[in-house]
């Protein structure tokens, strides 16, 4: 069943830059999607139209049968609060807590006055707390989100999109800023909760083994144009070639590491 | 040899063009500074002449009236009771004013640029001059002084820390408008942890600088030990002046220590 | 496995001392607000006499615009000399108080202390002293300004040439250079242009000071303030205020405009 449908979608920057042009796809619910293709692509941009960071200047996406180019400001927050993000460089806030951090992805269902003081439910905080559980770190929910190590902040980004209790997971280059036997954890981590919850999961990678190893379904992006759709399984390196408009070279490869446990 | 420098030497004329203006600069800055001159009636001569008198007055105000300092407490308590609501009362209105002179925080460009021209405006005035209008409308005293620092604080303090919010970090900013929060979520959660330390730092150096001009609101009658400044003054009775000055030094001095030391915590 | 039941609160828990440091702070400024003696009328009456005051104010007396204008320049003056002054002075002062070249402990920690003790003083309180033995008029503002400024271009000088990366330093060493060619060529480099940038900002900070020095007699647009002030006659202390609005504007422009350029 198809979750995420994007018809002719388009962006334009004010600068004049095209980022995406003319963009057709279909992702079904539960699927696990990587996005590939050379930085400038547009995969950054692709992925933040589904969440409206940035907005479509053509085109229409449609999620779960809903049209979300014109949302009015609290259906948009509704919205995105059903949408989880991890970013490259995390984006936790510094000086505070793990669970501090995690708890942002509750903030949607508890109100803004209690918020505000800081007044989370216990509910909430249990949540959170499991969340922390699940990608193997509750231990440092204490701690300032500075004190931890890469890997270890990357999942605490995971957790608070998770404490979203979210239908869709948006991973923004998720592992460029890990190390490889962090990265295959990180990715290991996302195909876990892929699997157990079944959340819709886009990821944008520009490494094609771990797209291979770890996608269900390859999207290829190349200069804002949709250029290659189909299963991991399948997709060859000529086709990559094809996406990159160049032929593979080491740096498009994480190389080894699988495995480890940071 | 010659493809390693590809780049052309810059001919002949635009380095001529270069030095001319390099002089012209400089005789533009020496000209501003002779009609500057000119115009105070600066004359290392007279300065140099004039010494004597000045030192004669430092000699009239030693040693100083100890005696006098009974005093001078009541108004010292006044002016230190000054500096501190100027202090609080002009921080507390700053928060909302450094939240829309911040273009991350707030994205609404003609508030902003309203909100930046208000604190610009602002601070080009001194707190002496709105306190010599304040005590025309409310009254001599300190309440006056209050007000008039309360409003100046504001203006520095929202400068500082607003300039220090649009440099932090935006992606935390980002995650949280990524799930759904809304404005006042991101700015407790995202950026009041990102600027506090900060924000707490001005505050302290706000609080220098009213220590320091409450000592002299009193000169237009706004309250504190500037008013036995000016009658000791206009009595003649430098010994007290002196002692007023002592005064003055010892408590700068002891909250400059006392600002320092609370700031080092904060870093 | 731990019963949920735990709040936020309960897994941060702030240390004493910040409670300690908020109840301090309020009961201070409980005291402080007793102390300036506000009752309900004081505030009353003052509102619509400010409101009053702001009326006369504005529109201005256009009337006076030229005599404001003069009296703003002699105050631009007074802070362009004033602060040149200071820079020229406090050049020297602030090698002295740098700790990073090798001069012997006393002598950092001893310029420091001087330093911190010129800056304790307004400049108004200079600005009196000088009235009082140079005799009104701008000449009396300058050396106020002028004293003043040096602690501060002092004390923030210093902290430039404390911050200086040593490698150019320690490249010229390596090549043989003596202290004095080093000096020049690898710390003079670093440390000027920032210099600059702290006279301007200084300057800045001057103009604004230089125009209430006149409410003690030192010249400037001042003067005309307090006679203004003195006989209540608003307009023309609106008028004054527009003009040092304005020019104080346009100077910190472009004195943000030349800082940009150098650093």
């Amino acid at each position: 069943m198809v979750i995420i449908e994007c018809q002719g979608l388009s962006v334009t920057y004010p600068g004049g830059v095209q980022a995406l042009k003319d963009v057709d796809l279909k992702i079904d619910d539960g699927e696990f999607v990587i996005v590939v293709g050379l930085s400038g692509a547009g995969k950054s941009t692709l992925l933040r139209t589904i969440n409206r960071l940035v907005d479509p200047t053509g085109g229409r996406i449609k999620v779960d049968g809903r049209v979300i180019n014109e949302l009015s400001k609290k259906e948009l927050k509704e919205y995105r609060s059903q949408v989880g993000m991890i970013f490259q460089n995390f984006n936790l806030v510094k000086r505070s807590s793990v669970l501090r951090n995690v708890l942002a992805g509750r903030l949607r269902g508890v109100p803004t006055w209690r918020t505000l003081l800081g007044l989370f439910p216990k509910e909430d905080v249990a949540e959170a707390l499991s969340c922390l559980e699940r990608v193997g770190i509750k231990e440092k929910a204490k701690s300032r989100a500075d004190e931890l190590s890469g890997g270890q902040q990357q999942r605490v980004g995971i957790a608070r999109a998770l404490a979203q209790d979210p239908k869709i997971l948006l991973a923004d280059e998720p592992v460029a800023s890990l190390d490889p036997p962090t990265s295959h954890a990180v990715m290991k981590d996302l195909k876990r909760i892929n699997e157990e919850d079944g959340i819709t999961t886009i990821v944008n990678l520009h490494f094609i083994d771990l797209a291979k190893e770890y996608g269900e379904k390859i999207i290829g992006l190349r200069e804002g144009k949709l250029v290659y759709e189909g299963l991991a399984d399948e997709i060859t390196e000529e086709e990559f070639e094809e996406i990159y408009g160049r032929s593979i070279t080491a740096e498009d490869q994480l190389g080894a590491g699988g495995g480890a446990n940071v | 040899m010659s493809e390693a420098t590809s780049s052309k030497k810059p001919s002949r004329l635009v380095l001529i063009m270069g030095k001319i203006k390099g002089i012209i600069v400089i005789a533009l800055i020496a000209a501003v500074y002779i009609w500057s001159a000119r115009g105070v009636g600066f004359s290392l001569f007279e300065i140099i002449f004039e010494l004597p008198s000045f030192f004669n007055l430092l000699w009239d105000m030693v040693p100083p009236n100890w005696a006098y300092f009974v005093r001078l407490i009541g108004p010292l308590l006044e002016t230190f009771q000054t500096a501190i609501t100027g202090t609080i009362l002009g921080t507390l209105l700053a928060i909302p004013l450094i939240l829309l002179a911040a273009n991350n925080v707030n994205r609404n460009k003609p508030l902003y640029y309203v909100s930046k021209g208000f604190m610009n405006l602002a601070r080009t005035i001194d707190p002496m001059l709105y306190a010599a209008i304040l005590v025309a409308g409310v009254g001599l005293g300190a309440f006056a002084g209050m007000l008039a620092l309360t409003f100046f604080s504001m203006a520095i303090n929202a400068k500082l820390t607003s300039e220090s919010l649009e440099a932090i970090d935006n992606g935390p900013l980002e995650a949280l408008e990524a799930c759904g929060g809304n404005k006042l979520e991101m700015i407790k959660y995202a950026v009041a942890p990102q600027i506090m330390p900060t924000f707490a730092s001005y505050t302290l150096f706000v609080f220098e600088i009213n220590i320091r001009a409450s000592t002299v609101l009193g000169l237009v009658g706004a309250g504190g030990i500037g008013v036995n400044l000016n009658t000791s003054l206009n009595l003649f009775r430098y010994p007290n002046a002196a002692m007023v000055l002592l005064t003055t030094f010892v408590i700068v001095v002891l909250i400059d220590q006392l600002s320092n030391v609370l700031r080092e915590e904060l870093v | 496995m731990k019963k949920p039941n735990l709040s936020l609160r309960q897994y941060e828990k702030k240390s004493i001392i910040w409670y300690i440091g908020y109840l301090i702070t309020l009961a201070l400024f409980i005291w402080a607000i007793i102390g300036m003696n506000i009752n309900i009328d004081r505030v009353r009456q003052g509102i619509p006499a400010m409101g009053r005051i702001l009326a006369l104010m504005f529109p201005p007396d256009t009337a006076r615009l030229e005599s404001a204008v003069f009296g703003m320049i002699e105050t631009i003056q007074i802070a362009v000399i004033g602060t040149t002054m200071a820079a020229i002075f406090s050049i020297p002062i602030s090698f002295l108080a740098a700790r990073n070249l090798g001069l012997p402990r006393s002598v950092p920690a001893g310029s420091k202390q001087v330093l911190n003790a010129i800056r304790t003083f307004p400049s108004l309180i200079f600005g009196i002293f000088f009235v009082a033995s140079y005799g009104p008029g701008p000449l009396a503002g300058v050396m106020a300004l002028g004293i003043n400024s040096i602690g501060m271009l002092g004390k923030l000088n210093s902290e430039i040439v404390e911050s200086i990366d040593r490698g150019p330093i320690e490249a010229l060493d390596a090549t043989g250079a003596n202290g004095a060619e080093m000096f020049l060529y690898a710390v003079i480099p670093q440390v000027l242009p920032e210099f600059i940038g702290t006279t301007l900002y200084r300057f800045e900070l001057n103009l604004r000071q230089a125009s209430v020095l006149g409410l003690v007699g030192a010249g400037g647009i001042g003067v005309t303030l307090m006679q203004a002030l003195q006989f209540r006659r608003w307009a023309i202390v609106g008028m004054t205020m527009i003009v040092i609005i304005v020019v104080v504007t346009i100077i910190d422009y472009s004195s943000a405009y030349v800082r940009n350029k150098i650093i």
